[in-house]
């Protein structure tokens, strides 16, 4: 089970951490909430829990609770522009559906 | 899908709930707005990438009105409809703007509030108005690049903005459909940007040269409060001043001496100002003027011709500087941090000329033309809850004091300047008259102790208080000041609880230079100052006694009073007028005593009397407890 980050994704989170002075990495999660079942979790990490697991792409730690691995296992982390937005695009192989807005989804 | 930004550690939002929240740095020539992101402050730029837009609006007739480069375009065809320069307006009255009106082509017409508005093709706007549409024009592109609704802005205004001023702004927000989390000095924005407040104690100074406008802020920083110490500038100095100077030397070299085409003119200005910006870089750079018979003449502008041009322009900033540094009592060596603000501080000349003066390097690695939309986004991004609570909040100082007049024509301070904001501070006052009913509260800002040296910012009067004797009453007036810098007053008689009240709105006020002069005129005048209160406050007594002496010969003169002993009193009282009339206050305050004397053995017979009759008709037990 792995996940990983493209490069355009990685050098704008390095910049991001670089900006903000601290931090491990990145923490990706899946929680259960929004309208069609689970939303995902992209927060800065200061420390990192012991059950965690990190995956290092591109310079950059990923780091992940293991419950929420089953549902990101192969997950690509992309960042895109569209239109004038721009932000973090998870690329989740395990998805069946979304909501209209593709901010939560099921498995 | 949806794109998803960095929250920081346990921040992250429930789907559709995201807390967007964005600065806007509201200018006389441009604005921006600017959001954090993953932890970034950045400014958004618009669908062509460009950040700044042109804080200009064009009115057009059936038709919205167009903000931004489009209405920029039209103001050489559509001058009248076409607002600029708003914020120079905004809660001013028509008096102020009419003074104004020398440098703005507009037609203005009297609102009903006092409030200025502007003639256009789609009918009367105020500038309040005005600044709403720019602030739509930043929202909407703040919507469209988040992608949802926001849940409020912070505003930058000048420190020296005084209440009515961020009132306008804050109604322009409003206008809007802006939530405003709070209105923020630049200045104090500028050193956000680059985390001053992160530190414990310092004193800044933030530099800001725009395109036409200079200002000056000294900041001092403790305990997380930002206080003003100072501020000075020139409401007409900026970088449009160099490209004019640029421009005159091209015509010169070009062997021309008048120009009174506008069209020709304007493109020299183009030239001399991308020459300008080129300079920032290059050594030298290739400049042409077409002149009217066709012919061309061609020349080089190097870095040290450039400098001799913009170097008077330069040293006219310093002035101000120099001033403010005074003002706060400090000197160039006291500054930790110097900030540069606004295009203008991208020449290389003004960045040495700055540090020459100050002894140190500026602080550059932000763009100075965003600097202070980013530091309202840090802001704006603390208030929506976005960061942990032990992200220390910023809190703002008022600028100027406030307080309330009082007998005599003097000012009394209910809130000091540098106060921190929110604050509520109140004060007793009672009644000067025997049996008046009514009292006028006067809400006065400035640093003077004369109501005629301080700014009018409202007038509300509080009645149906009980008739009694005068010092009676006591009427508490509580004076608060929000978040916002923005001031509400009540007064209330204590013993019927009848109040009044009233929240300052836009009605009229002073130009920049006025506001800053009465900030220098504080210090200046301070002796001065000193000696007018003396003089009033003895003129207020000896009216007091006069009024009092007087009352009681006409009620118990006959009775107590000799015709030598009467004539003795009056002619004391006589004197005593003829001091109120004359301007030392050593010789009223003599002249009351002397009034004091004459009528001491008269104010003994009266209170004997007045005992005795209070006694009349009951037995010395009754008086036992």
């Amino acid at each position: 089970m792995a996940i990983s980050i493209t490069e355009a994704a990685a050098t704008h989170v390095r910049k991001s951490l670089d900006k903000r002075g601290k931090g491990e990495g990145l923490r990706l999660g899946v929680r259960t909430a929004g309208c069609s079942g689970m939303a995902y979790v992209l927060e800065f990490a200061d420390s990192i829990n012991p059950e965690e697991q990190i995956f290092e792409s591109h310079g950059v730690k990923l780091i992940i609770d293991p419950k929420s691995l089953v549902y990101l296992d192969g997950t690509v982390l992309d960042y895109r522009k569209e239109g004038l937005n721009e932000g973090f695009k998870f690329d989740n192989p395990n998805v069946k559906g979304e909501c209209g807005c593709g901010e939560s989804f099921t498995v | 899908m949806a794109l998803l930004q960095i929250s920081e550690p346990g921040q992250t939002t429930a789907p559709h709930e995201h807390r967007l929240a964005v600065g806007i740095d509201l200018g006389t020539t441009n604005s921006l707005v600017a959001t954090v992101r993953s932890g970034m402050a950045k400014t958004l730029p618009d669908a062509s990438g460009r950040h700044l837009l042109p804080s200009v609006v064009h009115y057009r007739a059936h038709q919205e009105p167009e903000v931004g480069e489009a209405a920029l375009a039209a103001a050489a065809e559509d001058p009248l409809n076409t607002i600029a320069s708003v914020k120079r307006l905004m809660g001013r009255g028509l008096v102020d703007v009419k003074r104004l009106g020398e440098l703005l082509p507009y037609e203005f017409a009297a609102g009903d509030t006092g409030m200025p508005r502007l003639r256009t093709v789609s009918g009367e706007r105020s500038p309040v108005e005005v600044s709403a549409e720019i602030l739509k024009h930043l929202k909407q592109r703040a919507e469209a690049t988040l992608g949802g609704a926001l849940v409020g802005a912070v505003i930058t205004v000048p420190a020296y903005f005084d209440e009515a001023q961020r009132q306008a702004t804050k109604d322009a927000a409003t206008v809007a459909g802006l939530t405003v989390l709070r209105l923020l000095n630049e200045p104090t924005a500028a050193a956000v940007a680059y985390g001053l407040d992160q530190q414990a104690e310092g004193v800044f100074a933030i530099y800001d040269l725009g395109g036409g406008t200079f200002d000056i802020s000294i900041l001092r920083l403790s305990q997380g409060v930002f206080e003003v110490l100072a501020t000075a500038g020139d409401s007409a100095l900026g970088g449009d001043d160099m490209d004019h100077a640029i421009a005159d030397w091209m015509w010169t070299q070009a062997g021309l001496s008048q120009h009174n085409d506008r069209h020709a003119q304007r493109r020299l200005l183009r030239d001399a100002r991308a020459a300008k910006e080129a300079l920032t870089d290059a050594d030298s750079h290739s400049v042409n003027v077409t002149r009217p018979d066709g012919s061309v003449w061609t020349g080089m502008l190097d870095r040290s011709t450039l400098q001799a041009l913009v170097d008077p322009l330069i040293e006219r900033t310093l002035a101000p500087t120099r001033r403010a540094l005074k003002d706060a009592g400090l000197r160039p060596s006291d500054i930790q941090e110097v900030v540069l603000v606004g295009g203008s501080t991208r020449m290389p000349r003004v960045r040495n000329q700055v540090a020459t003066y100050f002894g140190k390097n500026p602080l550059t690695n932000i763009d100075p033309d965003k600097v202070v939309a980013i530091g309202a986004a840090i802001q704006a991004d603390i208030l929506a809850g976005n960061k942990p609570d032990a992200e220390m909040l910023l809190l703002d100082v008022i600028p100027l004091s406030l307080g309330l007049e009082i007998m005599g024509g003097m000012v009394e301070k209910i809130i000091p300047r540098n106060s921190t904001i929110p604050t509520t501070r109140a004060q007793e006052f009672t009644t000067f008259k025997d049996g008046q009913t009514a009292m006028a509260i006067h809400v006065l800002q400035g640093e003077r102790e004369l109501v005629t040296d301080c700014r009018s910012l409202a007038r509300f009067e509080l009645r149906n208080i009980p008739p009694m004797v005068a010092g009676a009453a006591r009427i508490r007036v509580t004076f608060q000041v929000d978040a916002d810098g923005l001031l509400s007053v009540m007064a209330r008689e204590e013993t019927t609880g009848v109040a009044a009240h009233i929240e300052v709105k836009p009605s009229y006020g002073l130009t920049d230079a006025e506001i800053e002069r009465m900030l220098r005129d504080s210090i200046s005048h301070a002796d001065a100052d000193m000696v007018a209160r003396q003089l009033r406050e003895q003129q207020v007594e000896a009216e007091r006694v006069l009024e009092a002496v007087q009352a009681a010969l006409q009620s118990d003169g006959e009775r107590f009073l000799s015709a030598d002993e009467r004539a003795r009193i009056e002619s004391s009282m006589a004197a005593l007028r003829t001091a109120r009339a004359g301007s030392v206050a050593s010789v009223i305050k003599q002249a009351i005593h002397d009034v004091d004397q004459a009528t001491r053995d008269f104010a003994m017979r009266r209170m004997d009397a007045g005992v005795r009759a209070a006694l009349a008709g009951h037995r010395l037990d009754e008086f036992r407890s």
